[in-house]
Formats: structure tokens, C-alpha cells, sequence
């Protein structure tokens, strides 16, 4: 068999650069290049309801997403959800007295889990539990609460 | 070996192909060294005969022992090693379209052997100079004649130096020259080589011109078979037919059909 | 109705003794791997006609997907004043399933139908029967070196098509309309996972290939040699692939994204 070298040098090509492609969708179009397991730390924080909160929900503080979250577990004692988030390493400065809150983006968006730094000179280090939380809120509750309400103030 | 140089024998043979029967109990042998010709009508399956010998489709009953072996009782790998041993010269040629005269010959030696590039080309150029086509070697096979590729795949099939070849129609669509071309070949070949020829053809005069002997088939059966002047003096009014090309006799000139009238009225009938 | 009946039963053994006859070709087919790897220089011939060649109608189709992604998809977030989501938009369709469908398919049309014609007249011209009684396996030797071919090429192309196409939603969405850059990427970043959108979404380009190779290997071995059945037999090949590839999406996104 006479093969080319033209035709191997073409071949070559041909397989580089899908390899290529291959690569440029796992770092540049994913998000394998912001997390890896080495430099992130994980945290948690038990809400009363974490509503419509899911695993890889962003997770933010003033807008800038620093991670996100890794699972969420019942707690069968206390019935708490609890969230664990991973939070890449370059945010190391969140003070032990933040303040977790579960937002939603606009009125129908995506449920995220904002961050709100306190002012401690202590630090939030791998698996600390934030203790002041704020849980989702549900728009049910909300409508409820004021149905009722308006209910109460015409009688 | 059997004791009379028997290389190929065909014993009871029976092919069918839907509810048509191909072959119904046929048996003959042939010898080594000679050229045996198998001949009959068009649509005899006298293809079909030659890729039951080569071992491609599988009779009904009967067995064929080439070279002393069952063919249609070897394991995958050894029908493989003997069909190293058994060219086949197919109508068209089958050449490979996708290369050249001289990579088509050396493609068995290079899917069979070890040997080197140079060894290889020597081989090659020698099986070519044999069929005289060793300066069409760079040629594709879709700039050849029907002719040339016909001799540029005998000179594949003898690559190996098998111990026998069997041409399917070899004589077919050819020119005068290139047909007394092929007809000189098979005969030099199979006495330079000490080959064992089977010839299919309907292909009269030519093929009774090289062959040792011949046998003719037709309706499944074996009609006749002797030396070729055996054949030419034969009685059986079929045979006479065949050798002579009437267009009439034993077999007829209408394939099998209901009566002529009553297939023209058949219509008003539904 | 008895002549409907009779017909249905038919099809159904015709069927069934196709899909044993495929069966059986691809079990013969994958026999011949370790032969094929043994000579390279055969994968790399097929590697050339079944991937090279499609290369430029799969970059020049991922790129123009990519861009109408990004026009369409421009005018729709805009209305709701969230163009920044067109980097997510842009490729997660591509990743998930516009990528590996699209791709498949100009595949099965390029590569399949080629593959089908080259073995359907290699079956006619008697060229795979002379190979038999060279005592060369034909299976091993031209088949199977042409489905490695299709199986390693088409997640390649697969993921050329998706690239070049967030390339051409970037050309037209940040370069054109004036997304901003920084949120084209992160956005895409943030919501795109290597694992669940990725990693499927080659998964998926990697069983398309086993299939059409498969598909279009067995119709071109399995072809009526004459021109008339090779021209069925390569339609066959489109058709049936297309309806594979779509069937087979469905169940994969299912399986794969329909976790709840």
C-alpha cells in the first residue's frame, strides 16, 4: 500500500485539531477550568427551607458568583436543609459571621444562595457551617400571608 | 491424491436456489494438470458450480474434496489456507478499483507474506512480464480494457503459485485478439506452472480448443462429458445441439410457460 | 384484511432476519479490530475518506448554526433584556444536542452514504467475493477498518462542530451586536458542566458513530448487487440513520438529562 504522506499529514491534522476542539469545549466552553476539586473549600449552612434550591445553584456574594452548591441533605434531627456549597479558594476572606440567604433571580429566575460577609476577624475555613441563615422564600407563603391578612383588616 | 491424480472431486452434488434446482446429483472429477472445461447453457449455474468448489455457498448434499480435503467440512481457517492454493479469475476481473495494476498483484502477497518490498516487486514484475502487462503496472484498474484486467486478475490469482485456477467465462465480451490472447495464456500457464485449470464457458469452439476435457451441464444434470473429440462425435442429440448451437432440439427455445393460449386468454378469465 | 395480515407478518420476518444478519456482521466486524490495529496504515487510508473529507462541511455547517444561534437567540433574550445569557444559550444547545444531532446527520448524508456505495459496488464488481477466494477476509479488511474510521471520526467532528459554532455565536453576538464579551464566556462557564453537558454530549456523538458506521457498512454488505440495489441501499443508509440518530436522541437526553 502506497500511503501519502500528504494523505498521513492531513489525517494528523484531522485528529489534532478535534482533540483540540475536544479540549476547547471541556475549558473554555465548561466550567472545568473554575473548579477543580484542589482549590476550592466546602461550607454549609442549614436553612429552614431551602425551596427551590438546587445542586449547582450559584452561589453569591454582591453578584459575583464565588461557587456553588455542591448538595442538599435533610438534617433528620432539627429538619433543616442542610447546603453544602463549594466555594473556590481565590474567596478565602468570608468572615465567620456571614450571612446566608436564598434569593431568586427576578420573580420566576433561578434560586440562588447569597452570601452577606459580617464583620469578624475570624474567617470561614473547609466544612465551616455559617449559623445565621435566611431561608427561600416561597411565593405561596407570601400570597398566603397576604390574602389572609387582607382578609383580617376588612372584617 | 487419489489414485488417478484426482484434484477436485465433486461427488452427489445438489444445489438449490429458492425451488429452482441448480444441481441435482452430480458428481465429476478432475484431473491434474489438465484443463477441464465445464460447459452449458447461460443460467446452467455453472458460477455458482465454481463458488461451491471454492467453498463460498454450501450444497444441499454432496460433498466436493479438493485436494483430498472436504471443502465444506474445514474449519474457517483452513478452507482460508486452501484457498491459497485456488485462483479464481471472476468475469469481470475483480480488481481492487482503489489501486493500481501493480498494487492489485502484489495485495495477496502482501496479505499473505513477510516478504520485503524488493522481493515483492520481483514477483510482481514476474507475474506481469507472464501475462505481458508489466508496463501497465501504474495504470488504474478503470483504465484498462476488459481484456487487460481480465489478464491483470490472472496474474493476481497466480501470485501465490496456487496448484489450481478456475476462470469463470474467461471468453466473454472479448475482442478476437484479446480473446486468442487469453486462450494462449491459460493454455501456456497451465504447462509452465503445472496448473490445474477449470474453465467455465458456453463458449464452444474456443474452449474445446485448450481443453483436455469436458463436461456439459444442463437442467442440473451432467448431459455429457469426454475428450473434446468424444464430445464433437457425440450421439446424444442434446449434446449435438449445444456443440453446434441449434436453436432448437432438446432444450427449447421457450423458458417453461402455461400453453401460449391459454396464457393470452388468461386475463379474461379474472 | 387476511392479505394485510400475511403482508405484516412478512415484513416482521423480513425484518427480524435482517436484524439477525446485522447482528451477526457486526459481531464478525468487531472480531476484526485487533487485526485492523495490528496495521494501522488501513485506518489511517479510511481515517482520510471518512474524516477528512467531511471536515470542511462540518466546520462550515457548525459555523453557520452557531451564527443563526447567535442572531435567534440575540433578538429572543434581548426582549427580555438578558442578552448575557446568549453565551449559555448559544452553547448549550450545541453541546447537548444540536452539536451531536446536526453533526450525525451531515455525517450519515457525507461519510454513511459513501461508505454504503463504496462497499455495495465492491459487492457488485465481485470485488469482496475475489477477496474471499484470495483467502482474505473481507470483513476484516475493508469493513472494519471503515467502521473504526467512522467511530473514532465522528465524536471528533462532533466536537469541531460545536466549537466552530460558539465561535460563530461569538462573531456574531459580542463582535456584531455587542453582547459583552467577559459575560459570553463566564455565563457559559457558570452554567455549563463538564460532566453533565460535555461528557454526554460526546457520549452521544460516540454512539452515533457505532450506529451509521453500522447502518451504513451492513446496507452496503447487504446490498442487492446491482446498481439498482446499491442506489436502495444508500438511501436506506440516510434514512435509516437519520431515524436512528433521532430515536436514539431521544432516549439518550432522557436517560441523561431527565434525571428527575
Amino acid at each position: 500500500m502506497q500511503h501519502s504522506i500528504k494523505q498521513d499529514t492531513l489525517v494528523g491534522l484531522f485528529i489534532a485539531v478535534g482533540i483540540a476542539a475536544l479540549f476547547f469545549m471541556a475549558m473554555q466552553i465548561s466550567n472545568l477550568s473554575t473548579f477543580t476539586k484542589e482549590d476550592s473549600y466546602t461550607i454549609s449552612a442549614a436553612f429552614e427551607n431551602s425551596g427551590g434550591l438546587k445542586i449547582k445553584s450559584p452561589v453569591v456574594v454582591g453578584g459575583v458568583r464565588i461557587g456553588r452548591v455542591i448538595a442538599i441533605t435533610l438534617d433528620q434531627t432539627k429538619f433543616q436543609s442542610i447546603v453544602t456549597m463549594k466555594i473556590e479558594s481565590q474567596y478565602n476572606k468570608l468572615p465567620e459571621d456571614t450571612t446566608a440567604s436564598i434569593f431568586t433571580a427576578g420573580l420566576l429566575g433561578e434560586q440562588y444562595v447569597s452570601l452577606d460577609p459580617g464583620g469578624l476577624e475570624d474567617l470561614l475555613i473547609n466544612n465551616s457551617v455559617i449559623d445565621i441563615t435566611q431561608s427561600a422564600i416561597v411565593l405561596e407563603e407570601i400570597i398566603g400571608q397576604f390574602l389572609f391578612k387582607s382578609a383580617e383588616t376588612k372584617e | 491424491m487419489s489414485l488417478n491424480n484426482t484434484i477436485v472431486s465433486v461427488q452427489n452434488l445438489t444445489f438449490s436456489r429458492g425451488n429452482r434446482k441448480i444441481f441435482d446429483d452430480i458428481s465429476l472429477d478432475i484431473q491434474q494438470g489438465k484443463v477441464t472445461a465445464i460447459m452449458g447453457p447461460s443460467g446452467t449455474g455453472k458460477t455458482t458450480l465454481l463458488k461451491i468448489i471454492g467453498g463460498q455457498l454450501s450444497p444441499a448434499s454432496g460433498s466436493v474434496f479438493v485436494n483430498g480435503q472436504n471443502v465444506h467440512q474445514l474449519s474457517r481457517k483452513n478452507l482460508y489456507t486452501l484457498r491459497k492454493r485456488m485462483g479464481m479469475l471472476f468475469q469481470s476481473g475483480a480488481l481492487l478499483t482503489d489501486m493500481n495494476v501493480y498494487d492489485n498483484v502484489a495485495f495477496p502477497l502482501r496479505e499473505h507474506t513477510d516478504l520485503n518490498e524488493s522481493m515483492i516487486r520481483t514477483l510482481v514484475l514476474m507475474k506481469l512480464q507472464a501475462v505481458g502487462l508489466r508496463g501497465a503496472r501504474e495504470l488504474m484498474p478503470n483504465e484498462l480494457s476488459g481484456g487487460m484486467a481480465r489478464r491483470i486478475a490472472l496474474a493476481r490469482a497466480i501470485a501465490l503459485d496456487p496448484m489450481m485456477i478456475m476462470y469463470d467465462e474467461p471468453f466473454t465480451g472479448q475482442d478476437p485478439i484479446s480473446m486468442a490472447a487469453l486462450v494462449q495464456l491459460i493454455k501456456t500457464l497451465n504447462t509452465t506452472l503445472n496448473l490445474t485449470s477449470i474453465i467455465v464457458s458456453h463458449d464452444v469452439k474456443d474452449t474445446a480448443a485448450i481443453a483436455d476435457y469436458i463436461y456439459i451441464i444442463s437442467h442440473g444434470k451432467i448431459v455429457g462429458h469426454g475428450s473434446p473429440e468424444e464430445i464433437e462425435n457425440s450421439k446424444s442429440e442434446w449434446v449435438q445441439q449445444f456443440m453446434h448451437g441449434k436453436a432448437d432440439g432438446p432444450v427449447h427455445f421457450h423458458y417453461p410457460a402455461p400453453t401460449y393460449i391459454d396464457d393470452l386468454l388468461a386475463f379474461d378469465k379474472n | 384484511m387476511i392479505d394485510l395480515l400475511t403482508q405484516l407478518g412478512k415484513k416482521t420476518r423480513y425484518s427480524f432476519a435482517k436484524l439477525g444478519r446485522s447482528s451477526f456482521f457486526l459481531q464478525q466486524l468487531l472480531m476484526g479490530i485487533t487485526d485492523v490495529l495490528v496495521r494501522p496504515q488501513l485506518l489511517s487510508k479510511q481515517l482520510y475518506s471518512v474524516g477528512v473529507l467531511s471536515f470542511f462541511l462540518i466546520t462550515i455547517s457548525g459555523l453557520f448554526v452557531g451564527m443563526v444561534l447567535g442572531l435567534q437567540g440575540y433578538y429572543i433574550l434581548s426582549n427580555f433584556g438578558a442578552d448575557e445569557a446568549l453565551g449559555v444559550m448559544v452553547a448549550t444547545s450545541l453541546v447537548r444536542e444540536l452539536g451531536p444531532v446536526v453533526a450525525a446527520l451531515l455525517f450519515a448524508g457525507r461519510a454513511g452514504s459513501a461508505l454504503t456505495a463504496e462497499i455495495g459496488l465492491m459487492k457488485a464488481t465481485e470485488q469482496l467475493s475475489g477477496m474471499e477466494m484470495m483467502a482474505i477476509d473481507p470483513i476484516k479488511r475493508i469493513v472494519t477498518p471503515r467502521f473504526l474510521a467512522g467511530f473514532i471520526s465522528l465524536p471528533l467532528l462532533t466536537a469541531l462542530f460545536s466549537s466552530v459554532g460558539v465561535l460563530g455565536g461569538h462573531l456574531i453576538g459580542v463582535s456584531l451586536l455587542g453582547v459583552d464579551e467577559g459575560s459570553y464566556w463566564s455565563q457559559m462557564q457558570a452554567s455549563l458542566d463538564v460532566y453533565d453537558d460535555i461528557l454526554n454530549g460526546v457520549i452521544k456523538s460516540i454512539v452515533f458513530g457505532f450506529v451509521i458506521s453500522w447502518i451504513a457498512l451492513f446496507e452496503g454488505y447487504d446490498a442487492i448487487p446491482t446498481s439498482e440495489g446499491v442506489s436502495c441501499a444508500t438511501t436506506r443508509t440516510v434514512v435509516n440513520s437519520a431515524f436512528a440518530i433521532l430515536g436514539l436522541d431521544f432516549i439518550l437526553t432522557a436517560l441523561m438529562f431527565g434525571d428527575i
